[in-house]
């Protein structure tokens, strides 16, 4: 699996980790309303698709920038590889 | 027909001509008392069970291609109940009783060798986390020994003990632990449900549920026509986030690749089944002489059943850091399953979470040793609609509740497990 980071190009997916779902950006509010339910969702509910998937992928060994990769989960085809929205939350 | 010496000797001299297929091949019923989704071993076990303990046997278990195709067919055979915690460690050891009859109860040759296991020690911080396991499965009644470096030595000459980065201090050991034949433990638990009367459906895909006003799972959709179920189980292991999509559920489960790997065939060298945690490696010897061997998971969704390089290499050298005699060994193959990653690591045997419902998933890259106690455990929360003892805490809703089972501590990060 090769990953064509915007930054440094097609690289080895070695380079890189994987951290999961791309909505792990976005962090439920937890003063909002249901709280504990939108932390148990974030925390541990998955989609888990069978076909294109946002995920985030850390450039470990090469820029070390945060990317959301979307990937067809059957054939492990890139369809694109953007920065990561909001890398400081992308931890 | 039961099997025998006997048998095996007639059916020999004769060419096999009059060997009976081993299961019978039926049309789906229009319904049934149970469907069971997904012909792997849990699904396979689960029938059986119904049939023989519960008295259950208008089941029919569907597989969308042939029974055994998935990870069943595909794993790396160890069986073992090392396990730490109390929600785990009895039902794995009761998996283990089951291993221990079960040739004599399916009358199949599931070729159980209990060769042994150990999982190695390089620091003595890892000594003293084994020495928790070893006692917290000495607690439960299960065998466990901590073996000091000589002990190993004399056992498993051939390691690399003075390795610069993890030199070997020593393992511990689990004796009735071993291998059983994957394929074997398939089509013994089909051949077995089938002669108390369950339908082995193969080629038949669940594409969707029919569901009551009041949400009860009353059906499924099938590329073989629909089929009415009173209660509906899934066991289909990896593919459970896709027949949960079909629900309106999502599940906290991630599906990724473990990829497995066999030499060519050598003659018997390995006693038993080694753990090298640190370097990301196992490998025991199959009958046939193969070195078979695995390490990590690929730390990513996929429903490929595919791996990638970069896990191909880790693994290797793992392998050659552990024992440097394999490498001037060919490789002859490569594969890999999908594994339904859990968010803390650990099962889930359950009713629901819709009335007629029954999920069994979660295996992570481990469940080939829990058939028989998965089946088992399986049946009785279909038959009874609660759970059994051995599977009180493998909860759906325990992520909700807090009551996690997570052996590593590894915190809601399926990948690290
Ligand atoms: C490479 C590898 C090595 C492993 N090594 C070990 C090991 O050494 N020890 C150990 O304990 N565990 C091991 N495991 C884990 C173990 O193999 C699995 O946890 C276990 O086999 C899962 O249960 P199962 O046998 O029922 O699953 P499966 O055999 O995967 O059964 C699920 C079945 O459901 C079917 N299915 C899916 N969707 C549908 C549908 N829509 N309709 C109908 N049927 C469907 C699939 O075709 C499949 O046959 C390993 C796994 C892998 C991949
Ligand atoms: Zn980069």
């Amino acid at each position: 699996m090769l990953i064509t980071c915007p930054y440094c190009g097609a690289r080895d997916a070695h380079e890189f980790t994987y951290l999961g779902d791309a909505e792990l950006i976005d962090r439920p509010d937890p003063a909002g309303p249901e709280a504990e339910a939108a932390f148990h969702a974030h925390v541990y509910l998955r989609d888990n698709p069978a076909g294109p998937h946002r995920e985030l992928w850390y450039h470990g060994s090469g820029c070390r920038q945060w990317l959301t990769v979307t990937r067809d989960t059957r054939t492990h085809a890139i369809a694109s590889v953007v920065a990561a929205a909001r890398p400081e939350v992308a931890r | 027909m039961r099997y025998s010496l006997l048998n095996v000797v007639v059916n020999g001299l004769t060419g096999n001509r009059f060997a009976k297929p081993a299961w019978r091949d039926p049309a789906p019923k229009p319904a049934y008392d149970v469907i069971i989704v997904g012909g792997g071993g849990h699904g396979l076990a689960t029938a059986y069970y119904l049939a023989k303990v519960h008295g259950i046997r208008n089941v029919a278990v569907l597989e969308k291609g042939y029974i055994g195709s998935g990870n069943a067919g595909r794993n790396t055979t160890i069986i073992r109940s090392n396990y730490l915690l109390p929600g785990n460690e009895p039902f794995y050891e009761w998996s283990m009783k089951l291993w221990e009859g079960l040739e004599q109860d399916l009358n199949y040759n599931v070729m159980v060798s209990q060769r042994g296991i150990v999982n190695l020690y390089h620091s003595d911080a890892q000594r003293d986390a084994y020495a928790r396991r070893g006692n917290a499965m000495r607690l439960a009644g299960v065998d466990a020994e901590l073996l000091d470096r000589a002990t190993l030595k004399a056992m498993i000459p051939f390691l690399d003990y003075d390795n610069a980065r993890f030199p070997i201090h020593g393992g511990l050991m689990q004796r009735r632990a071993g291998t059983a034949r994957h394929d074997a433990v398939v089509w013994g638990y089909a051949r077995a449900a089938d002669a108390l009367g369950v339908d082995i459906i193969q080629n038949c895909e669940v594409t969707g549920f029919s569901r009551a006003a009041d949400g009860r799972v009353t059906g499924v959709e099938t590329t073989r026509g629909a089929i009415a179920g009173g209660k509906i189980g899934l066991a289909v292991a990896g593919s459970t986030s896709r027949l949960g999509k079909m629900l309106g559920l999502r599940l906290p489960i991630e599906s990724v690749p473990l990829q497995a790997f066999v030499s060519e065939g050598l003659k018997p060298l390995i006693p038993g089944v080694i753990t090298f945690g640190m370097g990301h490696f196992y490998i025991s010897q199959s009958d046939k002489g193969g070195l078979v061997f695995g390490g990590d998971i690929d730390a990513y969704n996929s429903y490929a059943q595919r791996g990638n390089l970069p896990v191909v290499e880790d693994v290797c050298e793992g392998g050659m850091a552990l024992m440097p005699m394999i490498g001037r060994l060919r490789m002859l193959r490569q594969w890999a399953g999908l594994c339904d990653m859990t968010m803390d690591g650990s099962p889930i045997i359950d009713t629901g979470p819709y009335p007629g419902l029954y999920l069994n998933t979660g295996w992570n890259y481990g469940g080939f040793k829990a058939t028989p106690a998965s089946g088992w455990c399986f049946a009785h929360t279909i038959a009874t609609d609660a759970p059994h003892a051995f599977n009180a805490e493998m909860r759906l809703d325990r992520f909700r509740t807090g009551r996690l089972i997570d052996e590593k501590g590894a915190g809601a990060t399926p990948v690290l497990h």
